[in-house]
């Protein structure tokens, strides 16, 4: 009973808003490049997979997403650890990364146009700058908030400065990082999209472009929806990682992105 | 008494904290013999805990001298195990996994540790539990799984700083009998701090009593009662008349039994 309340109320309500907004378009005769009814944004997405190649053009974006992704979280897990690690170090980092987190990433990106070209690469590092932050900040604070009785352990033990990393502070780093990799992991799917808007002949950013400047709007909302898919998933099958990594922890508790 | 396992001379500590200065311990002498069990009691802020953690080499002392096995204490040792008040264990960790834990950290050969780890298990009453996470245990149950953590390198002496005292009364008595056993098989020299007069009778060979801040030994009692000792013996004349020699020496000063 509660299962089928849980999956059937927001089913119930989807089906209410598609059938009011169907409703209203047709009703009122919105003219289709300002709001396309559902039914005309369903047969541009069945269209757009069958004859304008979405499944490749999603394929890019998606991999621009995960390999920046996967690039970015990389080397903020890397810094973050380092900066622990060495106090030295974030004295002499920290700030800056403080100062470069507040610079949207947004607009360098068409600057990584001009260095890095209209290719997949200028993509991945755009999306890999997105991504870098949130897991960075969330990081060093999961390698410092260690209980001081989990440290007094392992300062009895004599451990050293990287068994108390391996066998401490990173594993009870780790629901933190993925507070910050599901952070990442939406943004990264933003980053492949303005880099694509900035500068691209392929992709779900560029598509969608195209389909503005020829007011077809049923394709644009076809697009969203593709990008929609697209998060989802890829949220989806980070949240499985996570439960299957992080089984102690619930990471919401832990958010702090 | 044969030779002595710790030998503690004119111990003190003082704490700084900004303006304030608190002398924690003045001036402790204390000598442990090999396989003795030696309970610490004395009010809450006595200095039991900093007592412990400067033998521990946790902490180093203001003043004084700690000679353990032989050698004075500069710093944490693998010659002594600790058990927590809070059993610290590591969420991500299997019980086993924790319970070798010290052998991960000493470079111990991890095969032949195994085996040891699991007889441990099953000394504490944790035989089928190896394989379970310690979040799945009960606090009595965690406590015993910090028990083993801390005979698995097989060091000679045993810290124990207040290990029931977050546990329910029945819980606790039952821990009480299941220590002296475990004792009696592992033949540890072991150092217990407990606020529990009874706890300490029951426990002890002899009972230092500790005076409030700045805590120095009031008196070292040799406890009469023979081994094995059973919670029908608390009931004896004999066992009340220890306890009432210990509560005369605190007088009663904030101290539970």
């Amino acid at each position: 009973m509660t299962a089928l309340r849980n999956a059937g109320l927001p089913l119930l309500v989807f089906v209410l808003i598609v059938g009011t907004w169907e409703a209203v378009v047709r009703w009122f005769e919105v003219p289709t490049y300002l709001v396309p009814a559902p039914s005309a944004v369903a047969a541009a997405f069945v269209n757009g997979f069958a004859r304008a190649n979405y499944l490749g053009h999603a394929a890019i974006t998606g991999f621009q997403a995960v390999t920046g992704f996967l690039a970015g979280s990389a080397l903020g897990i890397a810094i973050g650890v380092w900066i622990v690690v060495f106090p030295t170090a974030e004295r002499i980092v920290y700030p800056y990364v403080v100062a470069l987190q507040t610079v949207p990433k947004v607009a360098i990106a068409p600057l990584m146009i001009v260095w890095f070209g209209f290719g997949l690469e200028s993509k991945i590092i755009i999306v890999a700058l997105v991504s870098l932050f949130p897991v960075l900040v969330n990081v060093i604070a999961g390698l410092k908030a260690v209980d001081q009785d989990r440290l007094d352990l392992m300062s009895a033990l004599s451990a050293s400065r990287w068994q108390v990393l391996r066998y401490l502070r990173f594993p009870n780093a780790l629901p933190f990082i993925f507070a910050g990799l599901n952070t990442a992991i939406v943004f990264s799917v933003i980053g492949a999209i303005v880099g694509e808007f900035v500068g691209a002949n392929r992709g779900v950013g560029f598509l969608i472009l195209q389909a503005n400047f020829s007011l077809d709007i049923a394709a644009a909302f076809a697009l969203f929806v593709v990008l929609s898919i697209m998060g989802i998933t890829l949220h989806w099958i980070l949240r499985r990682i996570e439960a299957r990594v992080v089984f102690w922890s619930k990471a919401e508790e832990h958010f702090r992105a | 008494m044969t030779q002595a396992a710790l030998d503690i001379r004119g111990l003190g500590m003082v704490f700084r904290r900004g303006e304030a200065v608190v002398e924690a311990l003045a001036s402790v002498d204390l000598a442990v013999g090999d396989r003795e069990f030696v309970a610490i009691v004395g009010p809450s802020g006595c200095g039991k805990s900093t007592l412990l953690k400067l033998v521990t080499g946790l902490r180093r002392p203001t003043r004084g001298t700690i000679t353990l096995h032989g050698r004075p204490v500069d710093g944490p040792r693998s010659d002594v195990g600790i058990v927590f008040q809070s059993p610290v264990l590591l969420p991500w960790r299997t019980v086993l996994d924790n319970v070798l834990l010290p052998a991960d950290v000493l470079h111990l050969p991890r095969a032949q540790y195994r085996d040891r780890a699991l007889e441990l298990l099953e000394l504490v009453g944790l035989g089928g539990f190896a394989k379970n996470y310690p979040q799945e245990l009960s606090g009595g149950m965690q406590q015993r799984a910090a028990i083993a953590r801390a005979l698995v390198h097989d060091a000679p002496l045993l810290l124990m700083d207040e290990p029931f005292g977050a546990l329910d009364a029945m819980t606790r008595e039952q821990m009480n009998i299941e220590l002296q056993r475990i004792w009696a098989a592992s033949r540890k020299t072991v150092v217990f701090i407990t606020h529990s007069i009874a706890e300490a009778v029951f426990l002890a060979d002899r009972i230092v009593v500790m005076s409030p801040r700045p805590g120095r030994v009031l008196e070292v009692i040799d406890n009469p009662m023979p081994r094995q000792r059973s919670l029908d013996d608390t009931l004896t004349p004999e066992f009340g008349e220890v306890v009432r020699r210990v509560r005369v020496l605190l007088g009663g000063q904030g101290v539970a039994l």
